[in-house]
């Protein structure tokens, strides 16, 4: 039994105009002190699946047609909602990726804080007090005693998202899903905040599910990787696995794609993905990466393929990757 | 060694912090930009990096004139911009444009993006009527968007085409010099190289300058040909491009350029961090003597005494440093 085992999730989203798949199949295992990392674009479902498994989607307008999120063997989507409370912020957490609009700007961060210790765990004011300043000095924010009284638009964007990553580790949860966590941060603020999750992960065997866009950050923080695109997972293994020897094109021409240090010679021309991100309408049919990959067949737009991989513990789902390895 | 283009001297962007409603009274000021002199050459893409609030994008505005400097001068081809009435600066508003980083919220939302291509030309009285429609239409192309869709508002395209959008407007008064500010930090990834590529490519079509600001050190290093580092407000290192990054002598570029994750886990696994500790300060009260001396890992006693000068050591490596490595 796998510690988070989210099985074939489906998520669509019913509008007037039609539904959105926002998540075709997503489906991975997580052990205790593994981090996952999920790489997509805007829209590729990424950040939905990880509300599906915070169970903070508002339905309507979201469905989950099918799938299961199994959390130490019990299906989290068959828990009532006061079970799935109890869970949430407790043993489960989430950073969310934006420290401006996530924090509420009227209260100071001690009651934002400590209320979470109060619901969850029992604890007095004074108590939660004590421990919250003990996690905000652990995150790495000075004379925290002091700061801790302060309203979040006093702190910088760097301060209050250690905040928000403080408030989402209080309970000690045993699995933490980072959205985006550096995304909005400077890069030597996001090596400190990338080196403060690796120690907790060490130390208390922590399950972290990191979803990003930044393939540099997925490269040095996390063990395994789900590269996504259009609410479908198009490639799946371990992260050497991935970035040594990408089988699918889309984490191929990602890859491709991102300048790196250390160029040589001559200034080349990025590699392009050609065309726009997918519209993902119930209409769609077949790979939705076929309209701006390189190796496109016929049977592409019609079908989305399975596993074409032969190698195990590397999943591609990619048509063209069948042909080439079978010829 | 192509012409100076553009030539900035000492110059300040300060402002003012006041309280009170009746009686204004200042209380403080916060230094942006305190004492920025750099040149910017014919046809170069002269890179800007920093971490945010360290006044890279303030400094666009203050060569633009979108805010007045409060100090130095802006040279532009002989001309002093900082001199300018309004009225005079219109004329060179033509020559010298600005791309900015958010493309959901520099379009109006009430405009087709004929008329807002078209509405500088209109501005300055370039052409009018079909001529002026033809020249959104050629702009269109050039920056690789249908003319079709000419009548088309911007909430219909995606983020990486109205950045193109924003592209073609700045390119329709035909100008020398472009603010590129953050152009590609709000797209996606795959859609970044798009624009990156397409910038590059209009720069040596149209031969344009650029100055290229970004926090990306990554995308700077692709695409610049020299590259300046701000840190709260001045310039901390400023060098040729590949001098910069494979030899770095300010212990700021040296933990910047440590901190970038690079896409490769085995490199990522080998690699040695400078990581720094602490924020950057504030810039209504910022440290005595060297600006970075309170993160800085070898600062020693005269670091907190004095600040250092921006100093040449040699082949245009540029160090405001009192003890710079390598």
């Amino acid at each position: 039994m796998s510690f988070l085992h989210v099985d074939d999730l489906h998520v669509h989203f019913v509008t007037d105009r039609g539904s959105v798949r926002a998540v075709n199949g997503m489906h991975f295992r997580l052990e205790r002190g593994e981090t996952l990392g999920i790489v997509g674009e805007s829209g590729s479902g990424k950040s939905v699946t990880a509300m599906a498994i915070m169970g903070l989607l508002p339905m309507p307008p979201a469905v989950i047609p099918s799938g299961r999120i199994l959390y130490e063997g019990h299906d989290l989507l068959t828990h009532t909602a006061a079970k799935r409370r109890s869970i949430r912020g407790n043993r489960v957490s989430m950073i969310f990726q934006d420290p401006m609009t996530s924090l509420n700007p009227f209260l100071r961060v001690s009651r934002q804080l400590t209320e979470v210790l109060e619901v969850h765990k029992g604890l007095s004011r004074k108590d939660a007090l004590r421990r919250v300043i003990a996690m905000l000095e652990r995150v790495g924010i000075p004379s925290a005693a002091q700061r801790v009284h302060s309203y979040p638009h006093e702190f910088s964007g760097g301060m209050r998202q250690r905040v928000m990553i403080a408030m989402s580790l209080l309970c000690e949860p045993d699995l933490l899903i980072a959205d985006e966590p550096t995304t909005a941060l400077d890069v030597t603020i996001q090596a400190q905040i990338l080196e403060l999750l690796n120690e907790l992960k060490h130390e208390r065997g922590m399950a972290t599910i990191l979803i990003t866009h930044d393939l540099g950050v997925v490269a040095g923080a996390t063990d395994n990787v789900v590269v996504m695109y259009g609410g479908q997972r198009m490639e799946h293994s371990s992260t050497a696995n991935v970035f040594r020897s990408p089988c699918h094109p889309y984490t191929q021409g990602l890859l491709k794609s991102v300048p790196r240090l250390g160029r040589t010679g001559e200034r080349d021309k990025l590699y392009c993905i050609p065309g726009l991100p997918p519209v993902l309408t119930a209409s769609a049919k077949g790979c939705p990466f076929a309209e701006r990959c390189d190796r496109v067949q016929a049977v592409c737009s019609e079908e989305m393929p399975g596993d074409t991989s032969q190698e195990p513990g590397h999943e591609v789902y990619c048509h063209a990757h069948a042909t080439e390895a079978a010829s | 060694m192509s012409n100076t283009l553009l030539d900035v001297r000492g110059l300040k962007m300060h402002f003012p912090i006041t309280r009170g409603v009746l009686f204004e009274r200042q209380v403080g000021v916060v230094k942006a930009v305190d004492g920025l002199t750099f040149d910017i050459r014919e046809g170069e893409t002269l890179g800007l990096v920093g971490e945010s609030g360290c006044g890279k994008s303030t400094t666009g505005r203050a060569i633009l004139q979108l805010h007045r400097p409060t100090e130095g001068r802006v040279i532009y081809r002989g001309q002093d911009l900082t001199r300018l009435t309004h009225q005079q600066m219109r004329s060179y508003r033509r020559q010298l444009q600005i791309i900015f980083q958010d493309p959901y919220a520099s379009l109006n939302p009430r405009m087709t993006i004929g008329s807002i291509i078209g509405e500088p030309i209109g501005e300055h009285g370039l052409a009018s009527g079909t001529e002026k429609e033809d020249r959104v239409y050629e702009l269109m192309r050039l920056v690789g968007l249908n003319p079709d869709f000419a009548r088309r508002y911007p909430h219909e395209f995606s983020g990486g085409q109205r950045q193109r959008i924003g592209i073609a407007r700045a390119l329709a008064l035909e100008p020398d010099f472009i603010v590129c500010d953050e152009p590609v930090s709000a797209l996606d990834v795959s859609i970044q190289a798009q624009v990156v590529n397409l910038l590059d490519e209009l720069r040596e079509r149209l031969g344009l300058t650029y100055l290229f600001i970004a926090h990306d050190l990554a995308t700077v290093e692709h695409i610049s040909d020299r590259v300046a580092v701000m840190y709260l407000g001045r310039i901390a290192e400023l060098a040729p491009c590949d001098e910069l990054y494979r030899n770095p002598k300010h212990p700021y570029t040296r933990a910047l350029i440590s901190a970038i994750p690079i896409p490769d886990p085995e490199v990522e696994a080998k690699r040695r961090r400078v990581i720094l500790r602490g924020e950057v300060p504030s810039p209504l009260d910022p440290p005595v003597g060297c600006l970075f001396h309170t993160r800085c890992p070898i600062a020693q006693s005269l670091c907190s005494q004095e600040a250092p000068m921006l100093e040449d050591h040699g082949q245009g490596h540029l160090v405001a440093c009192h003890f710079p490595e390598g």
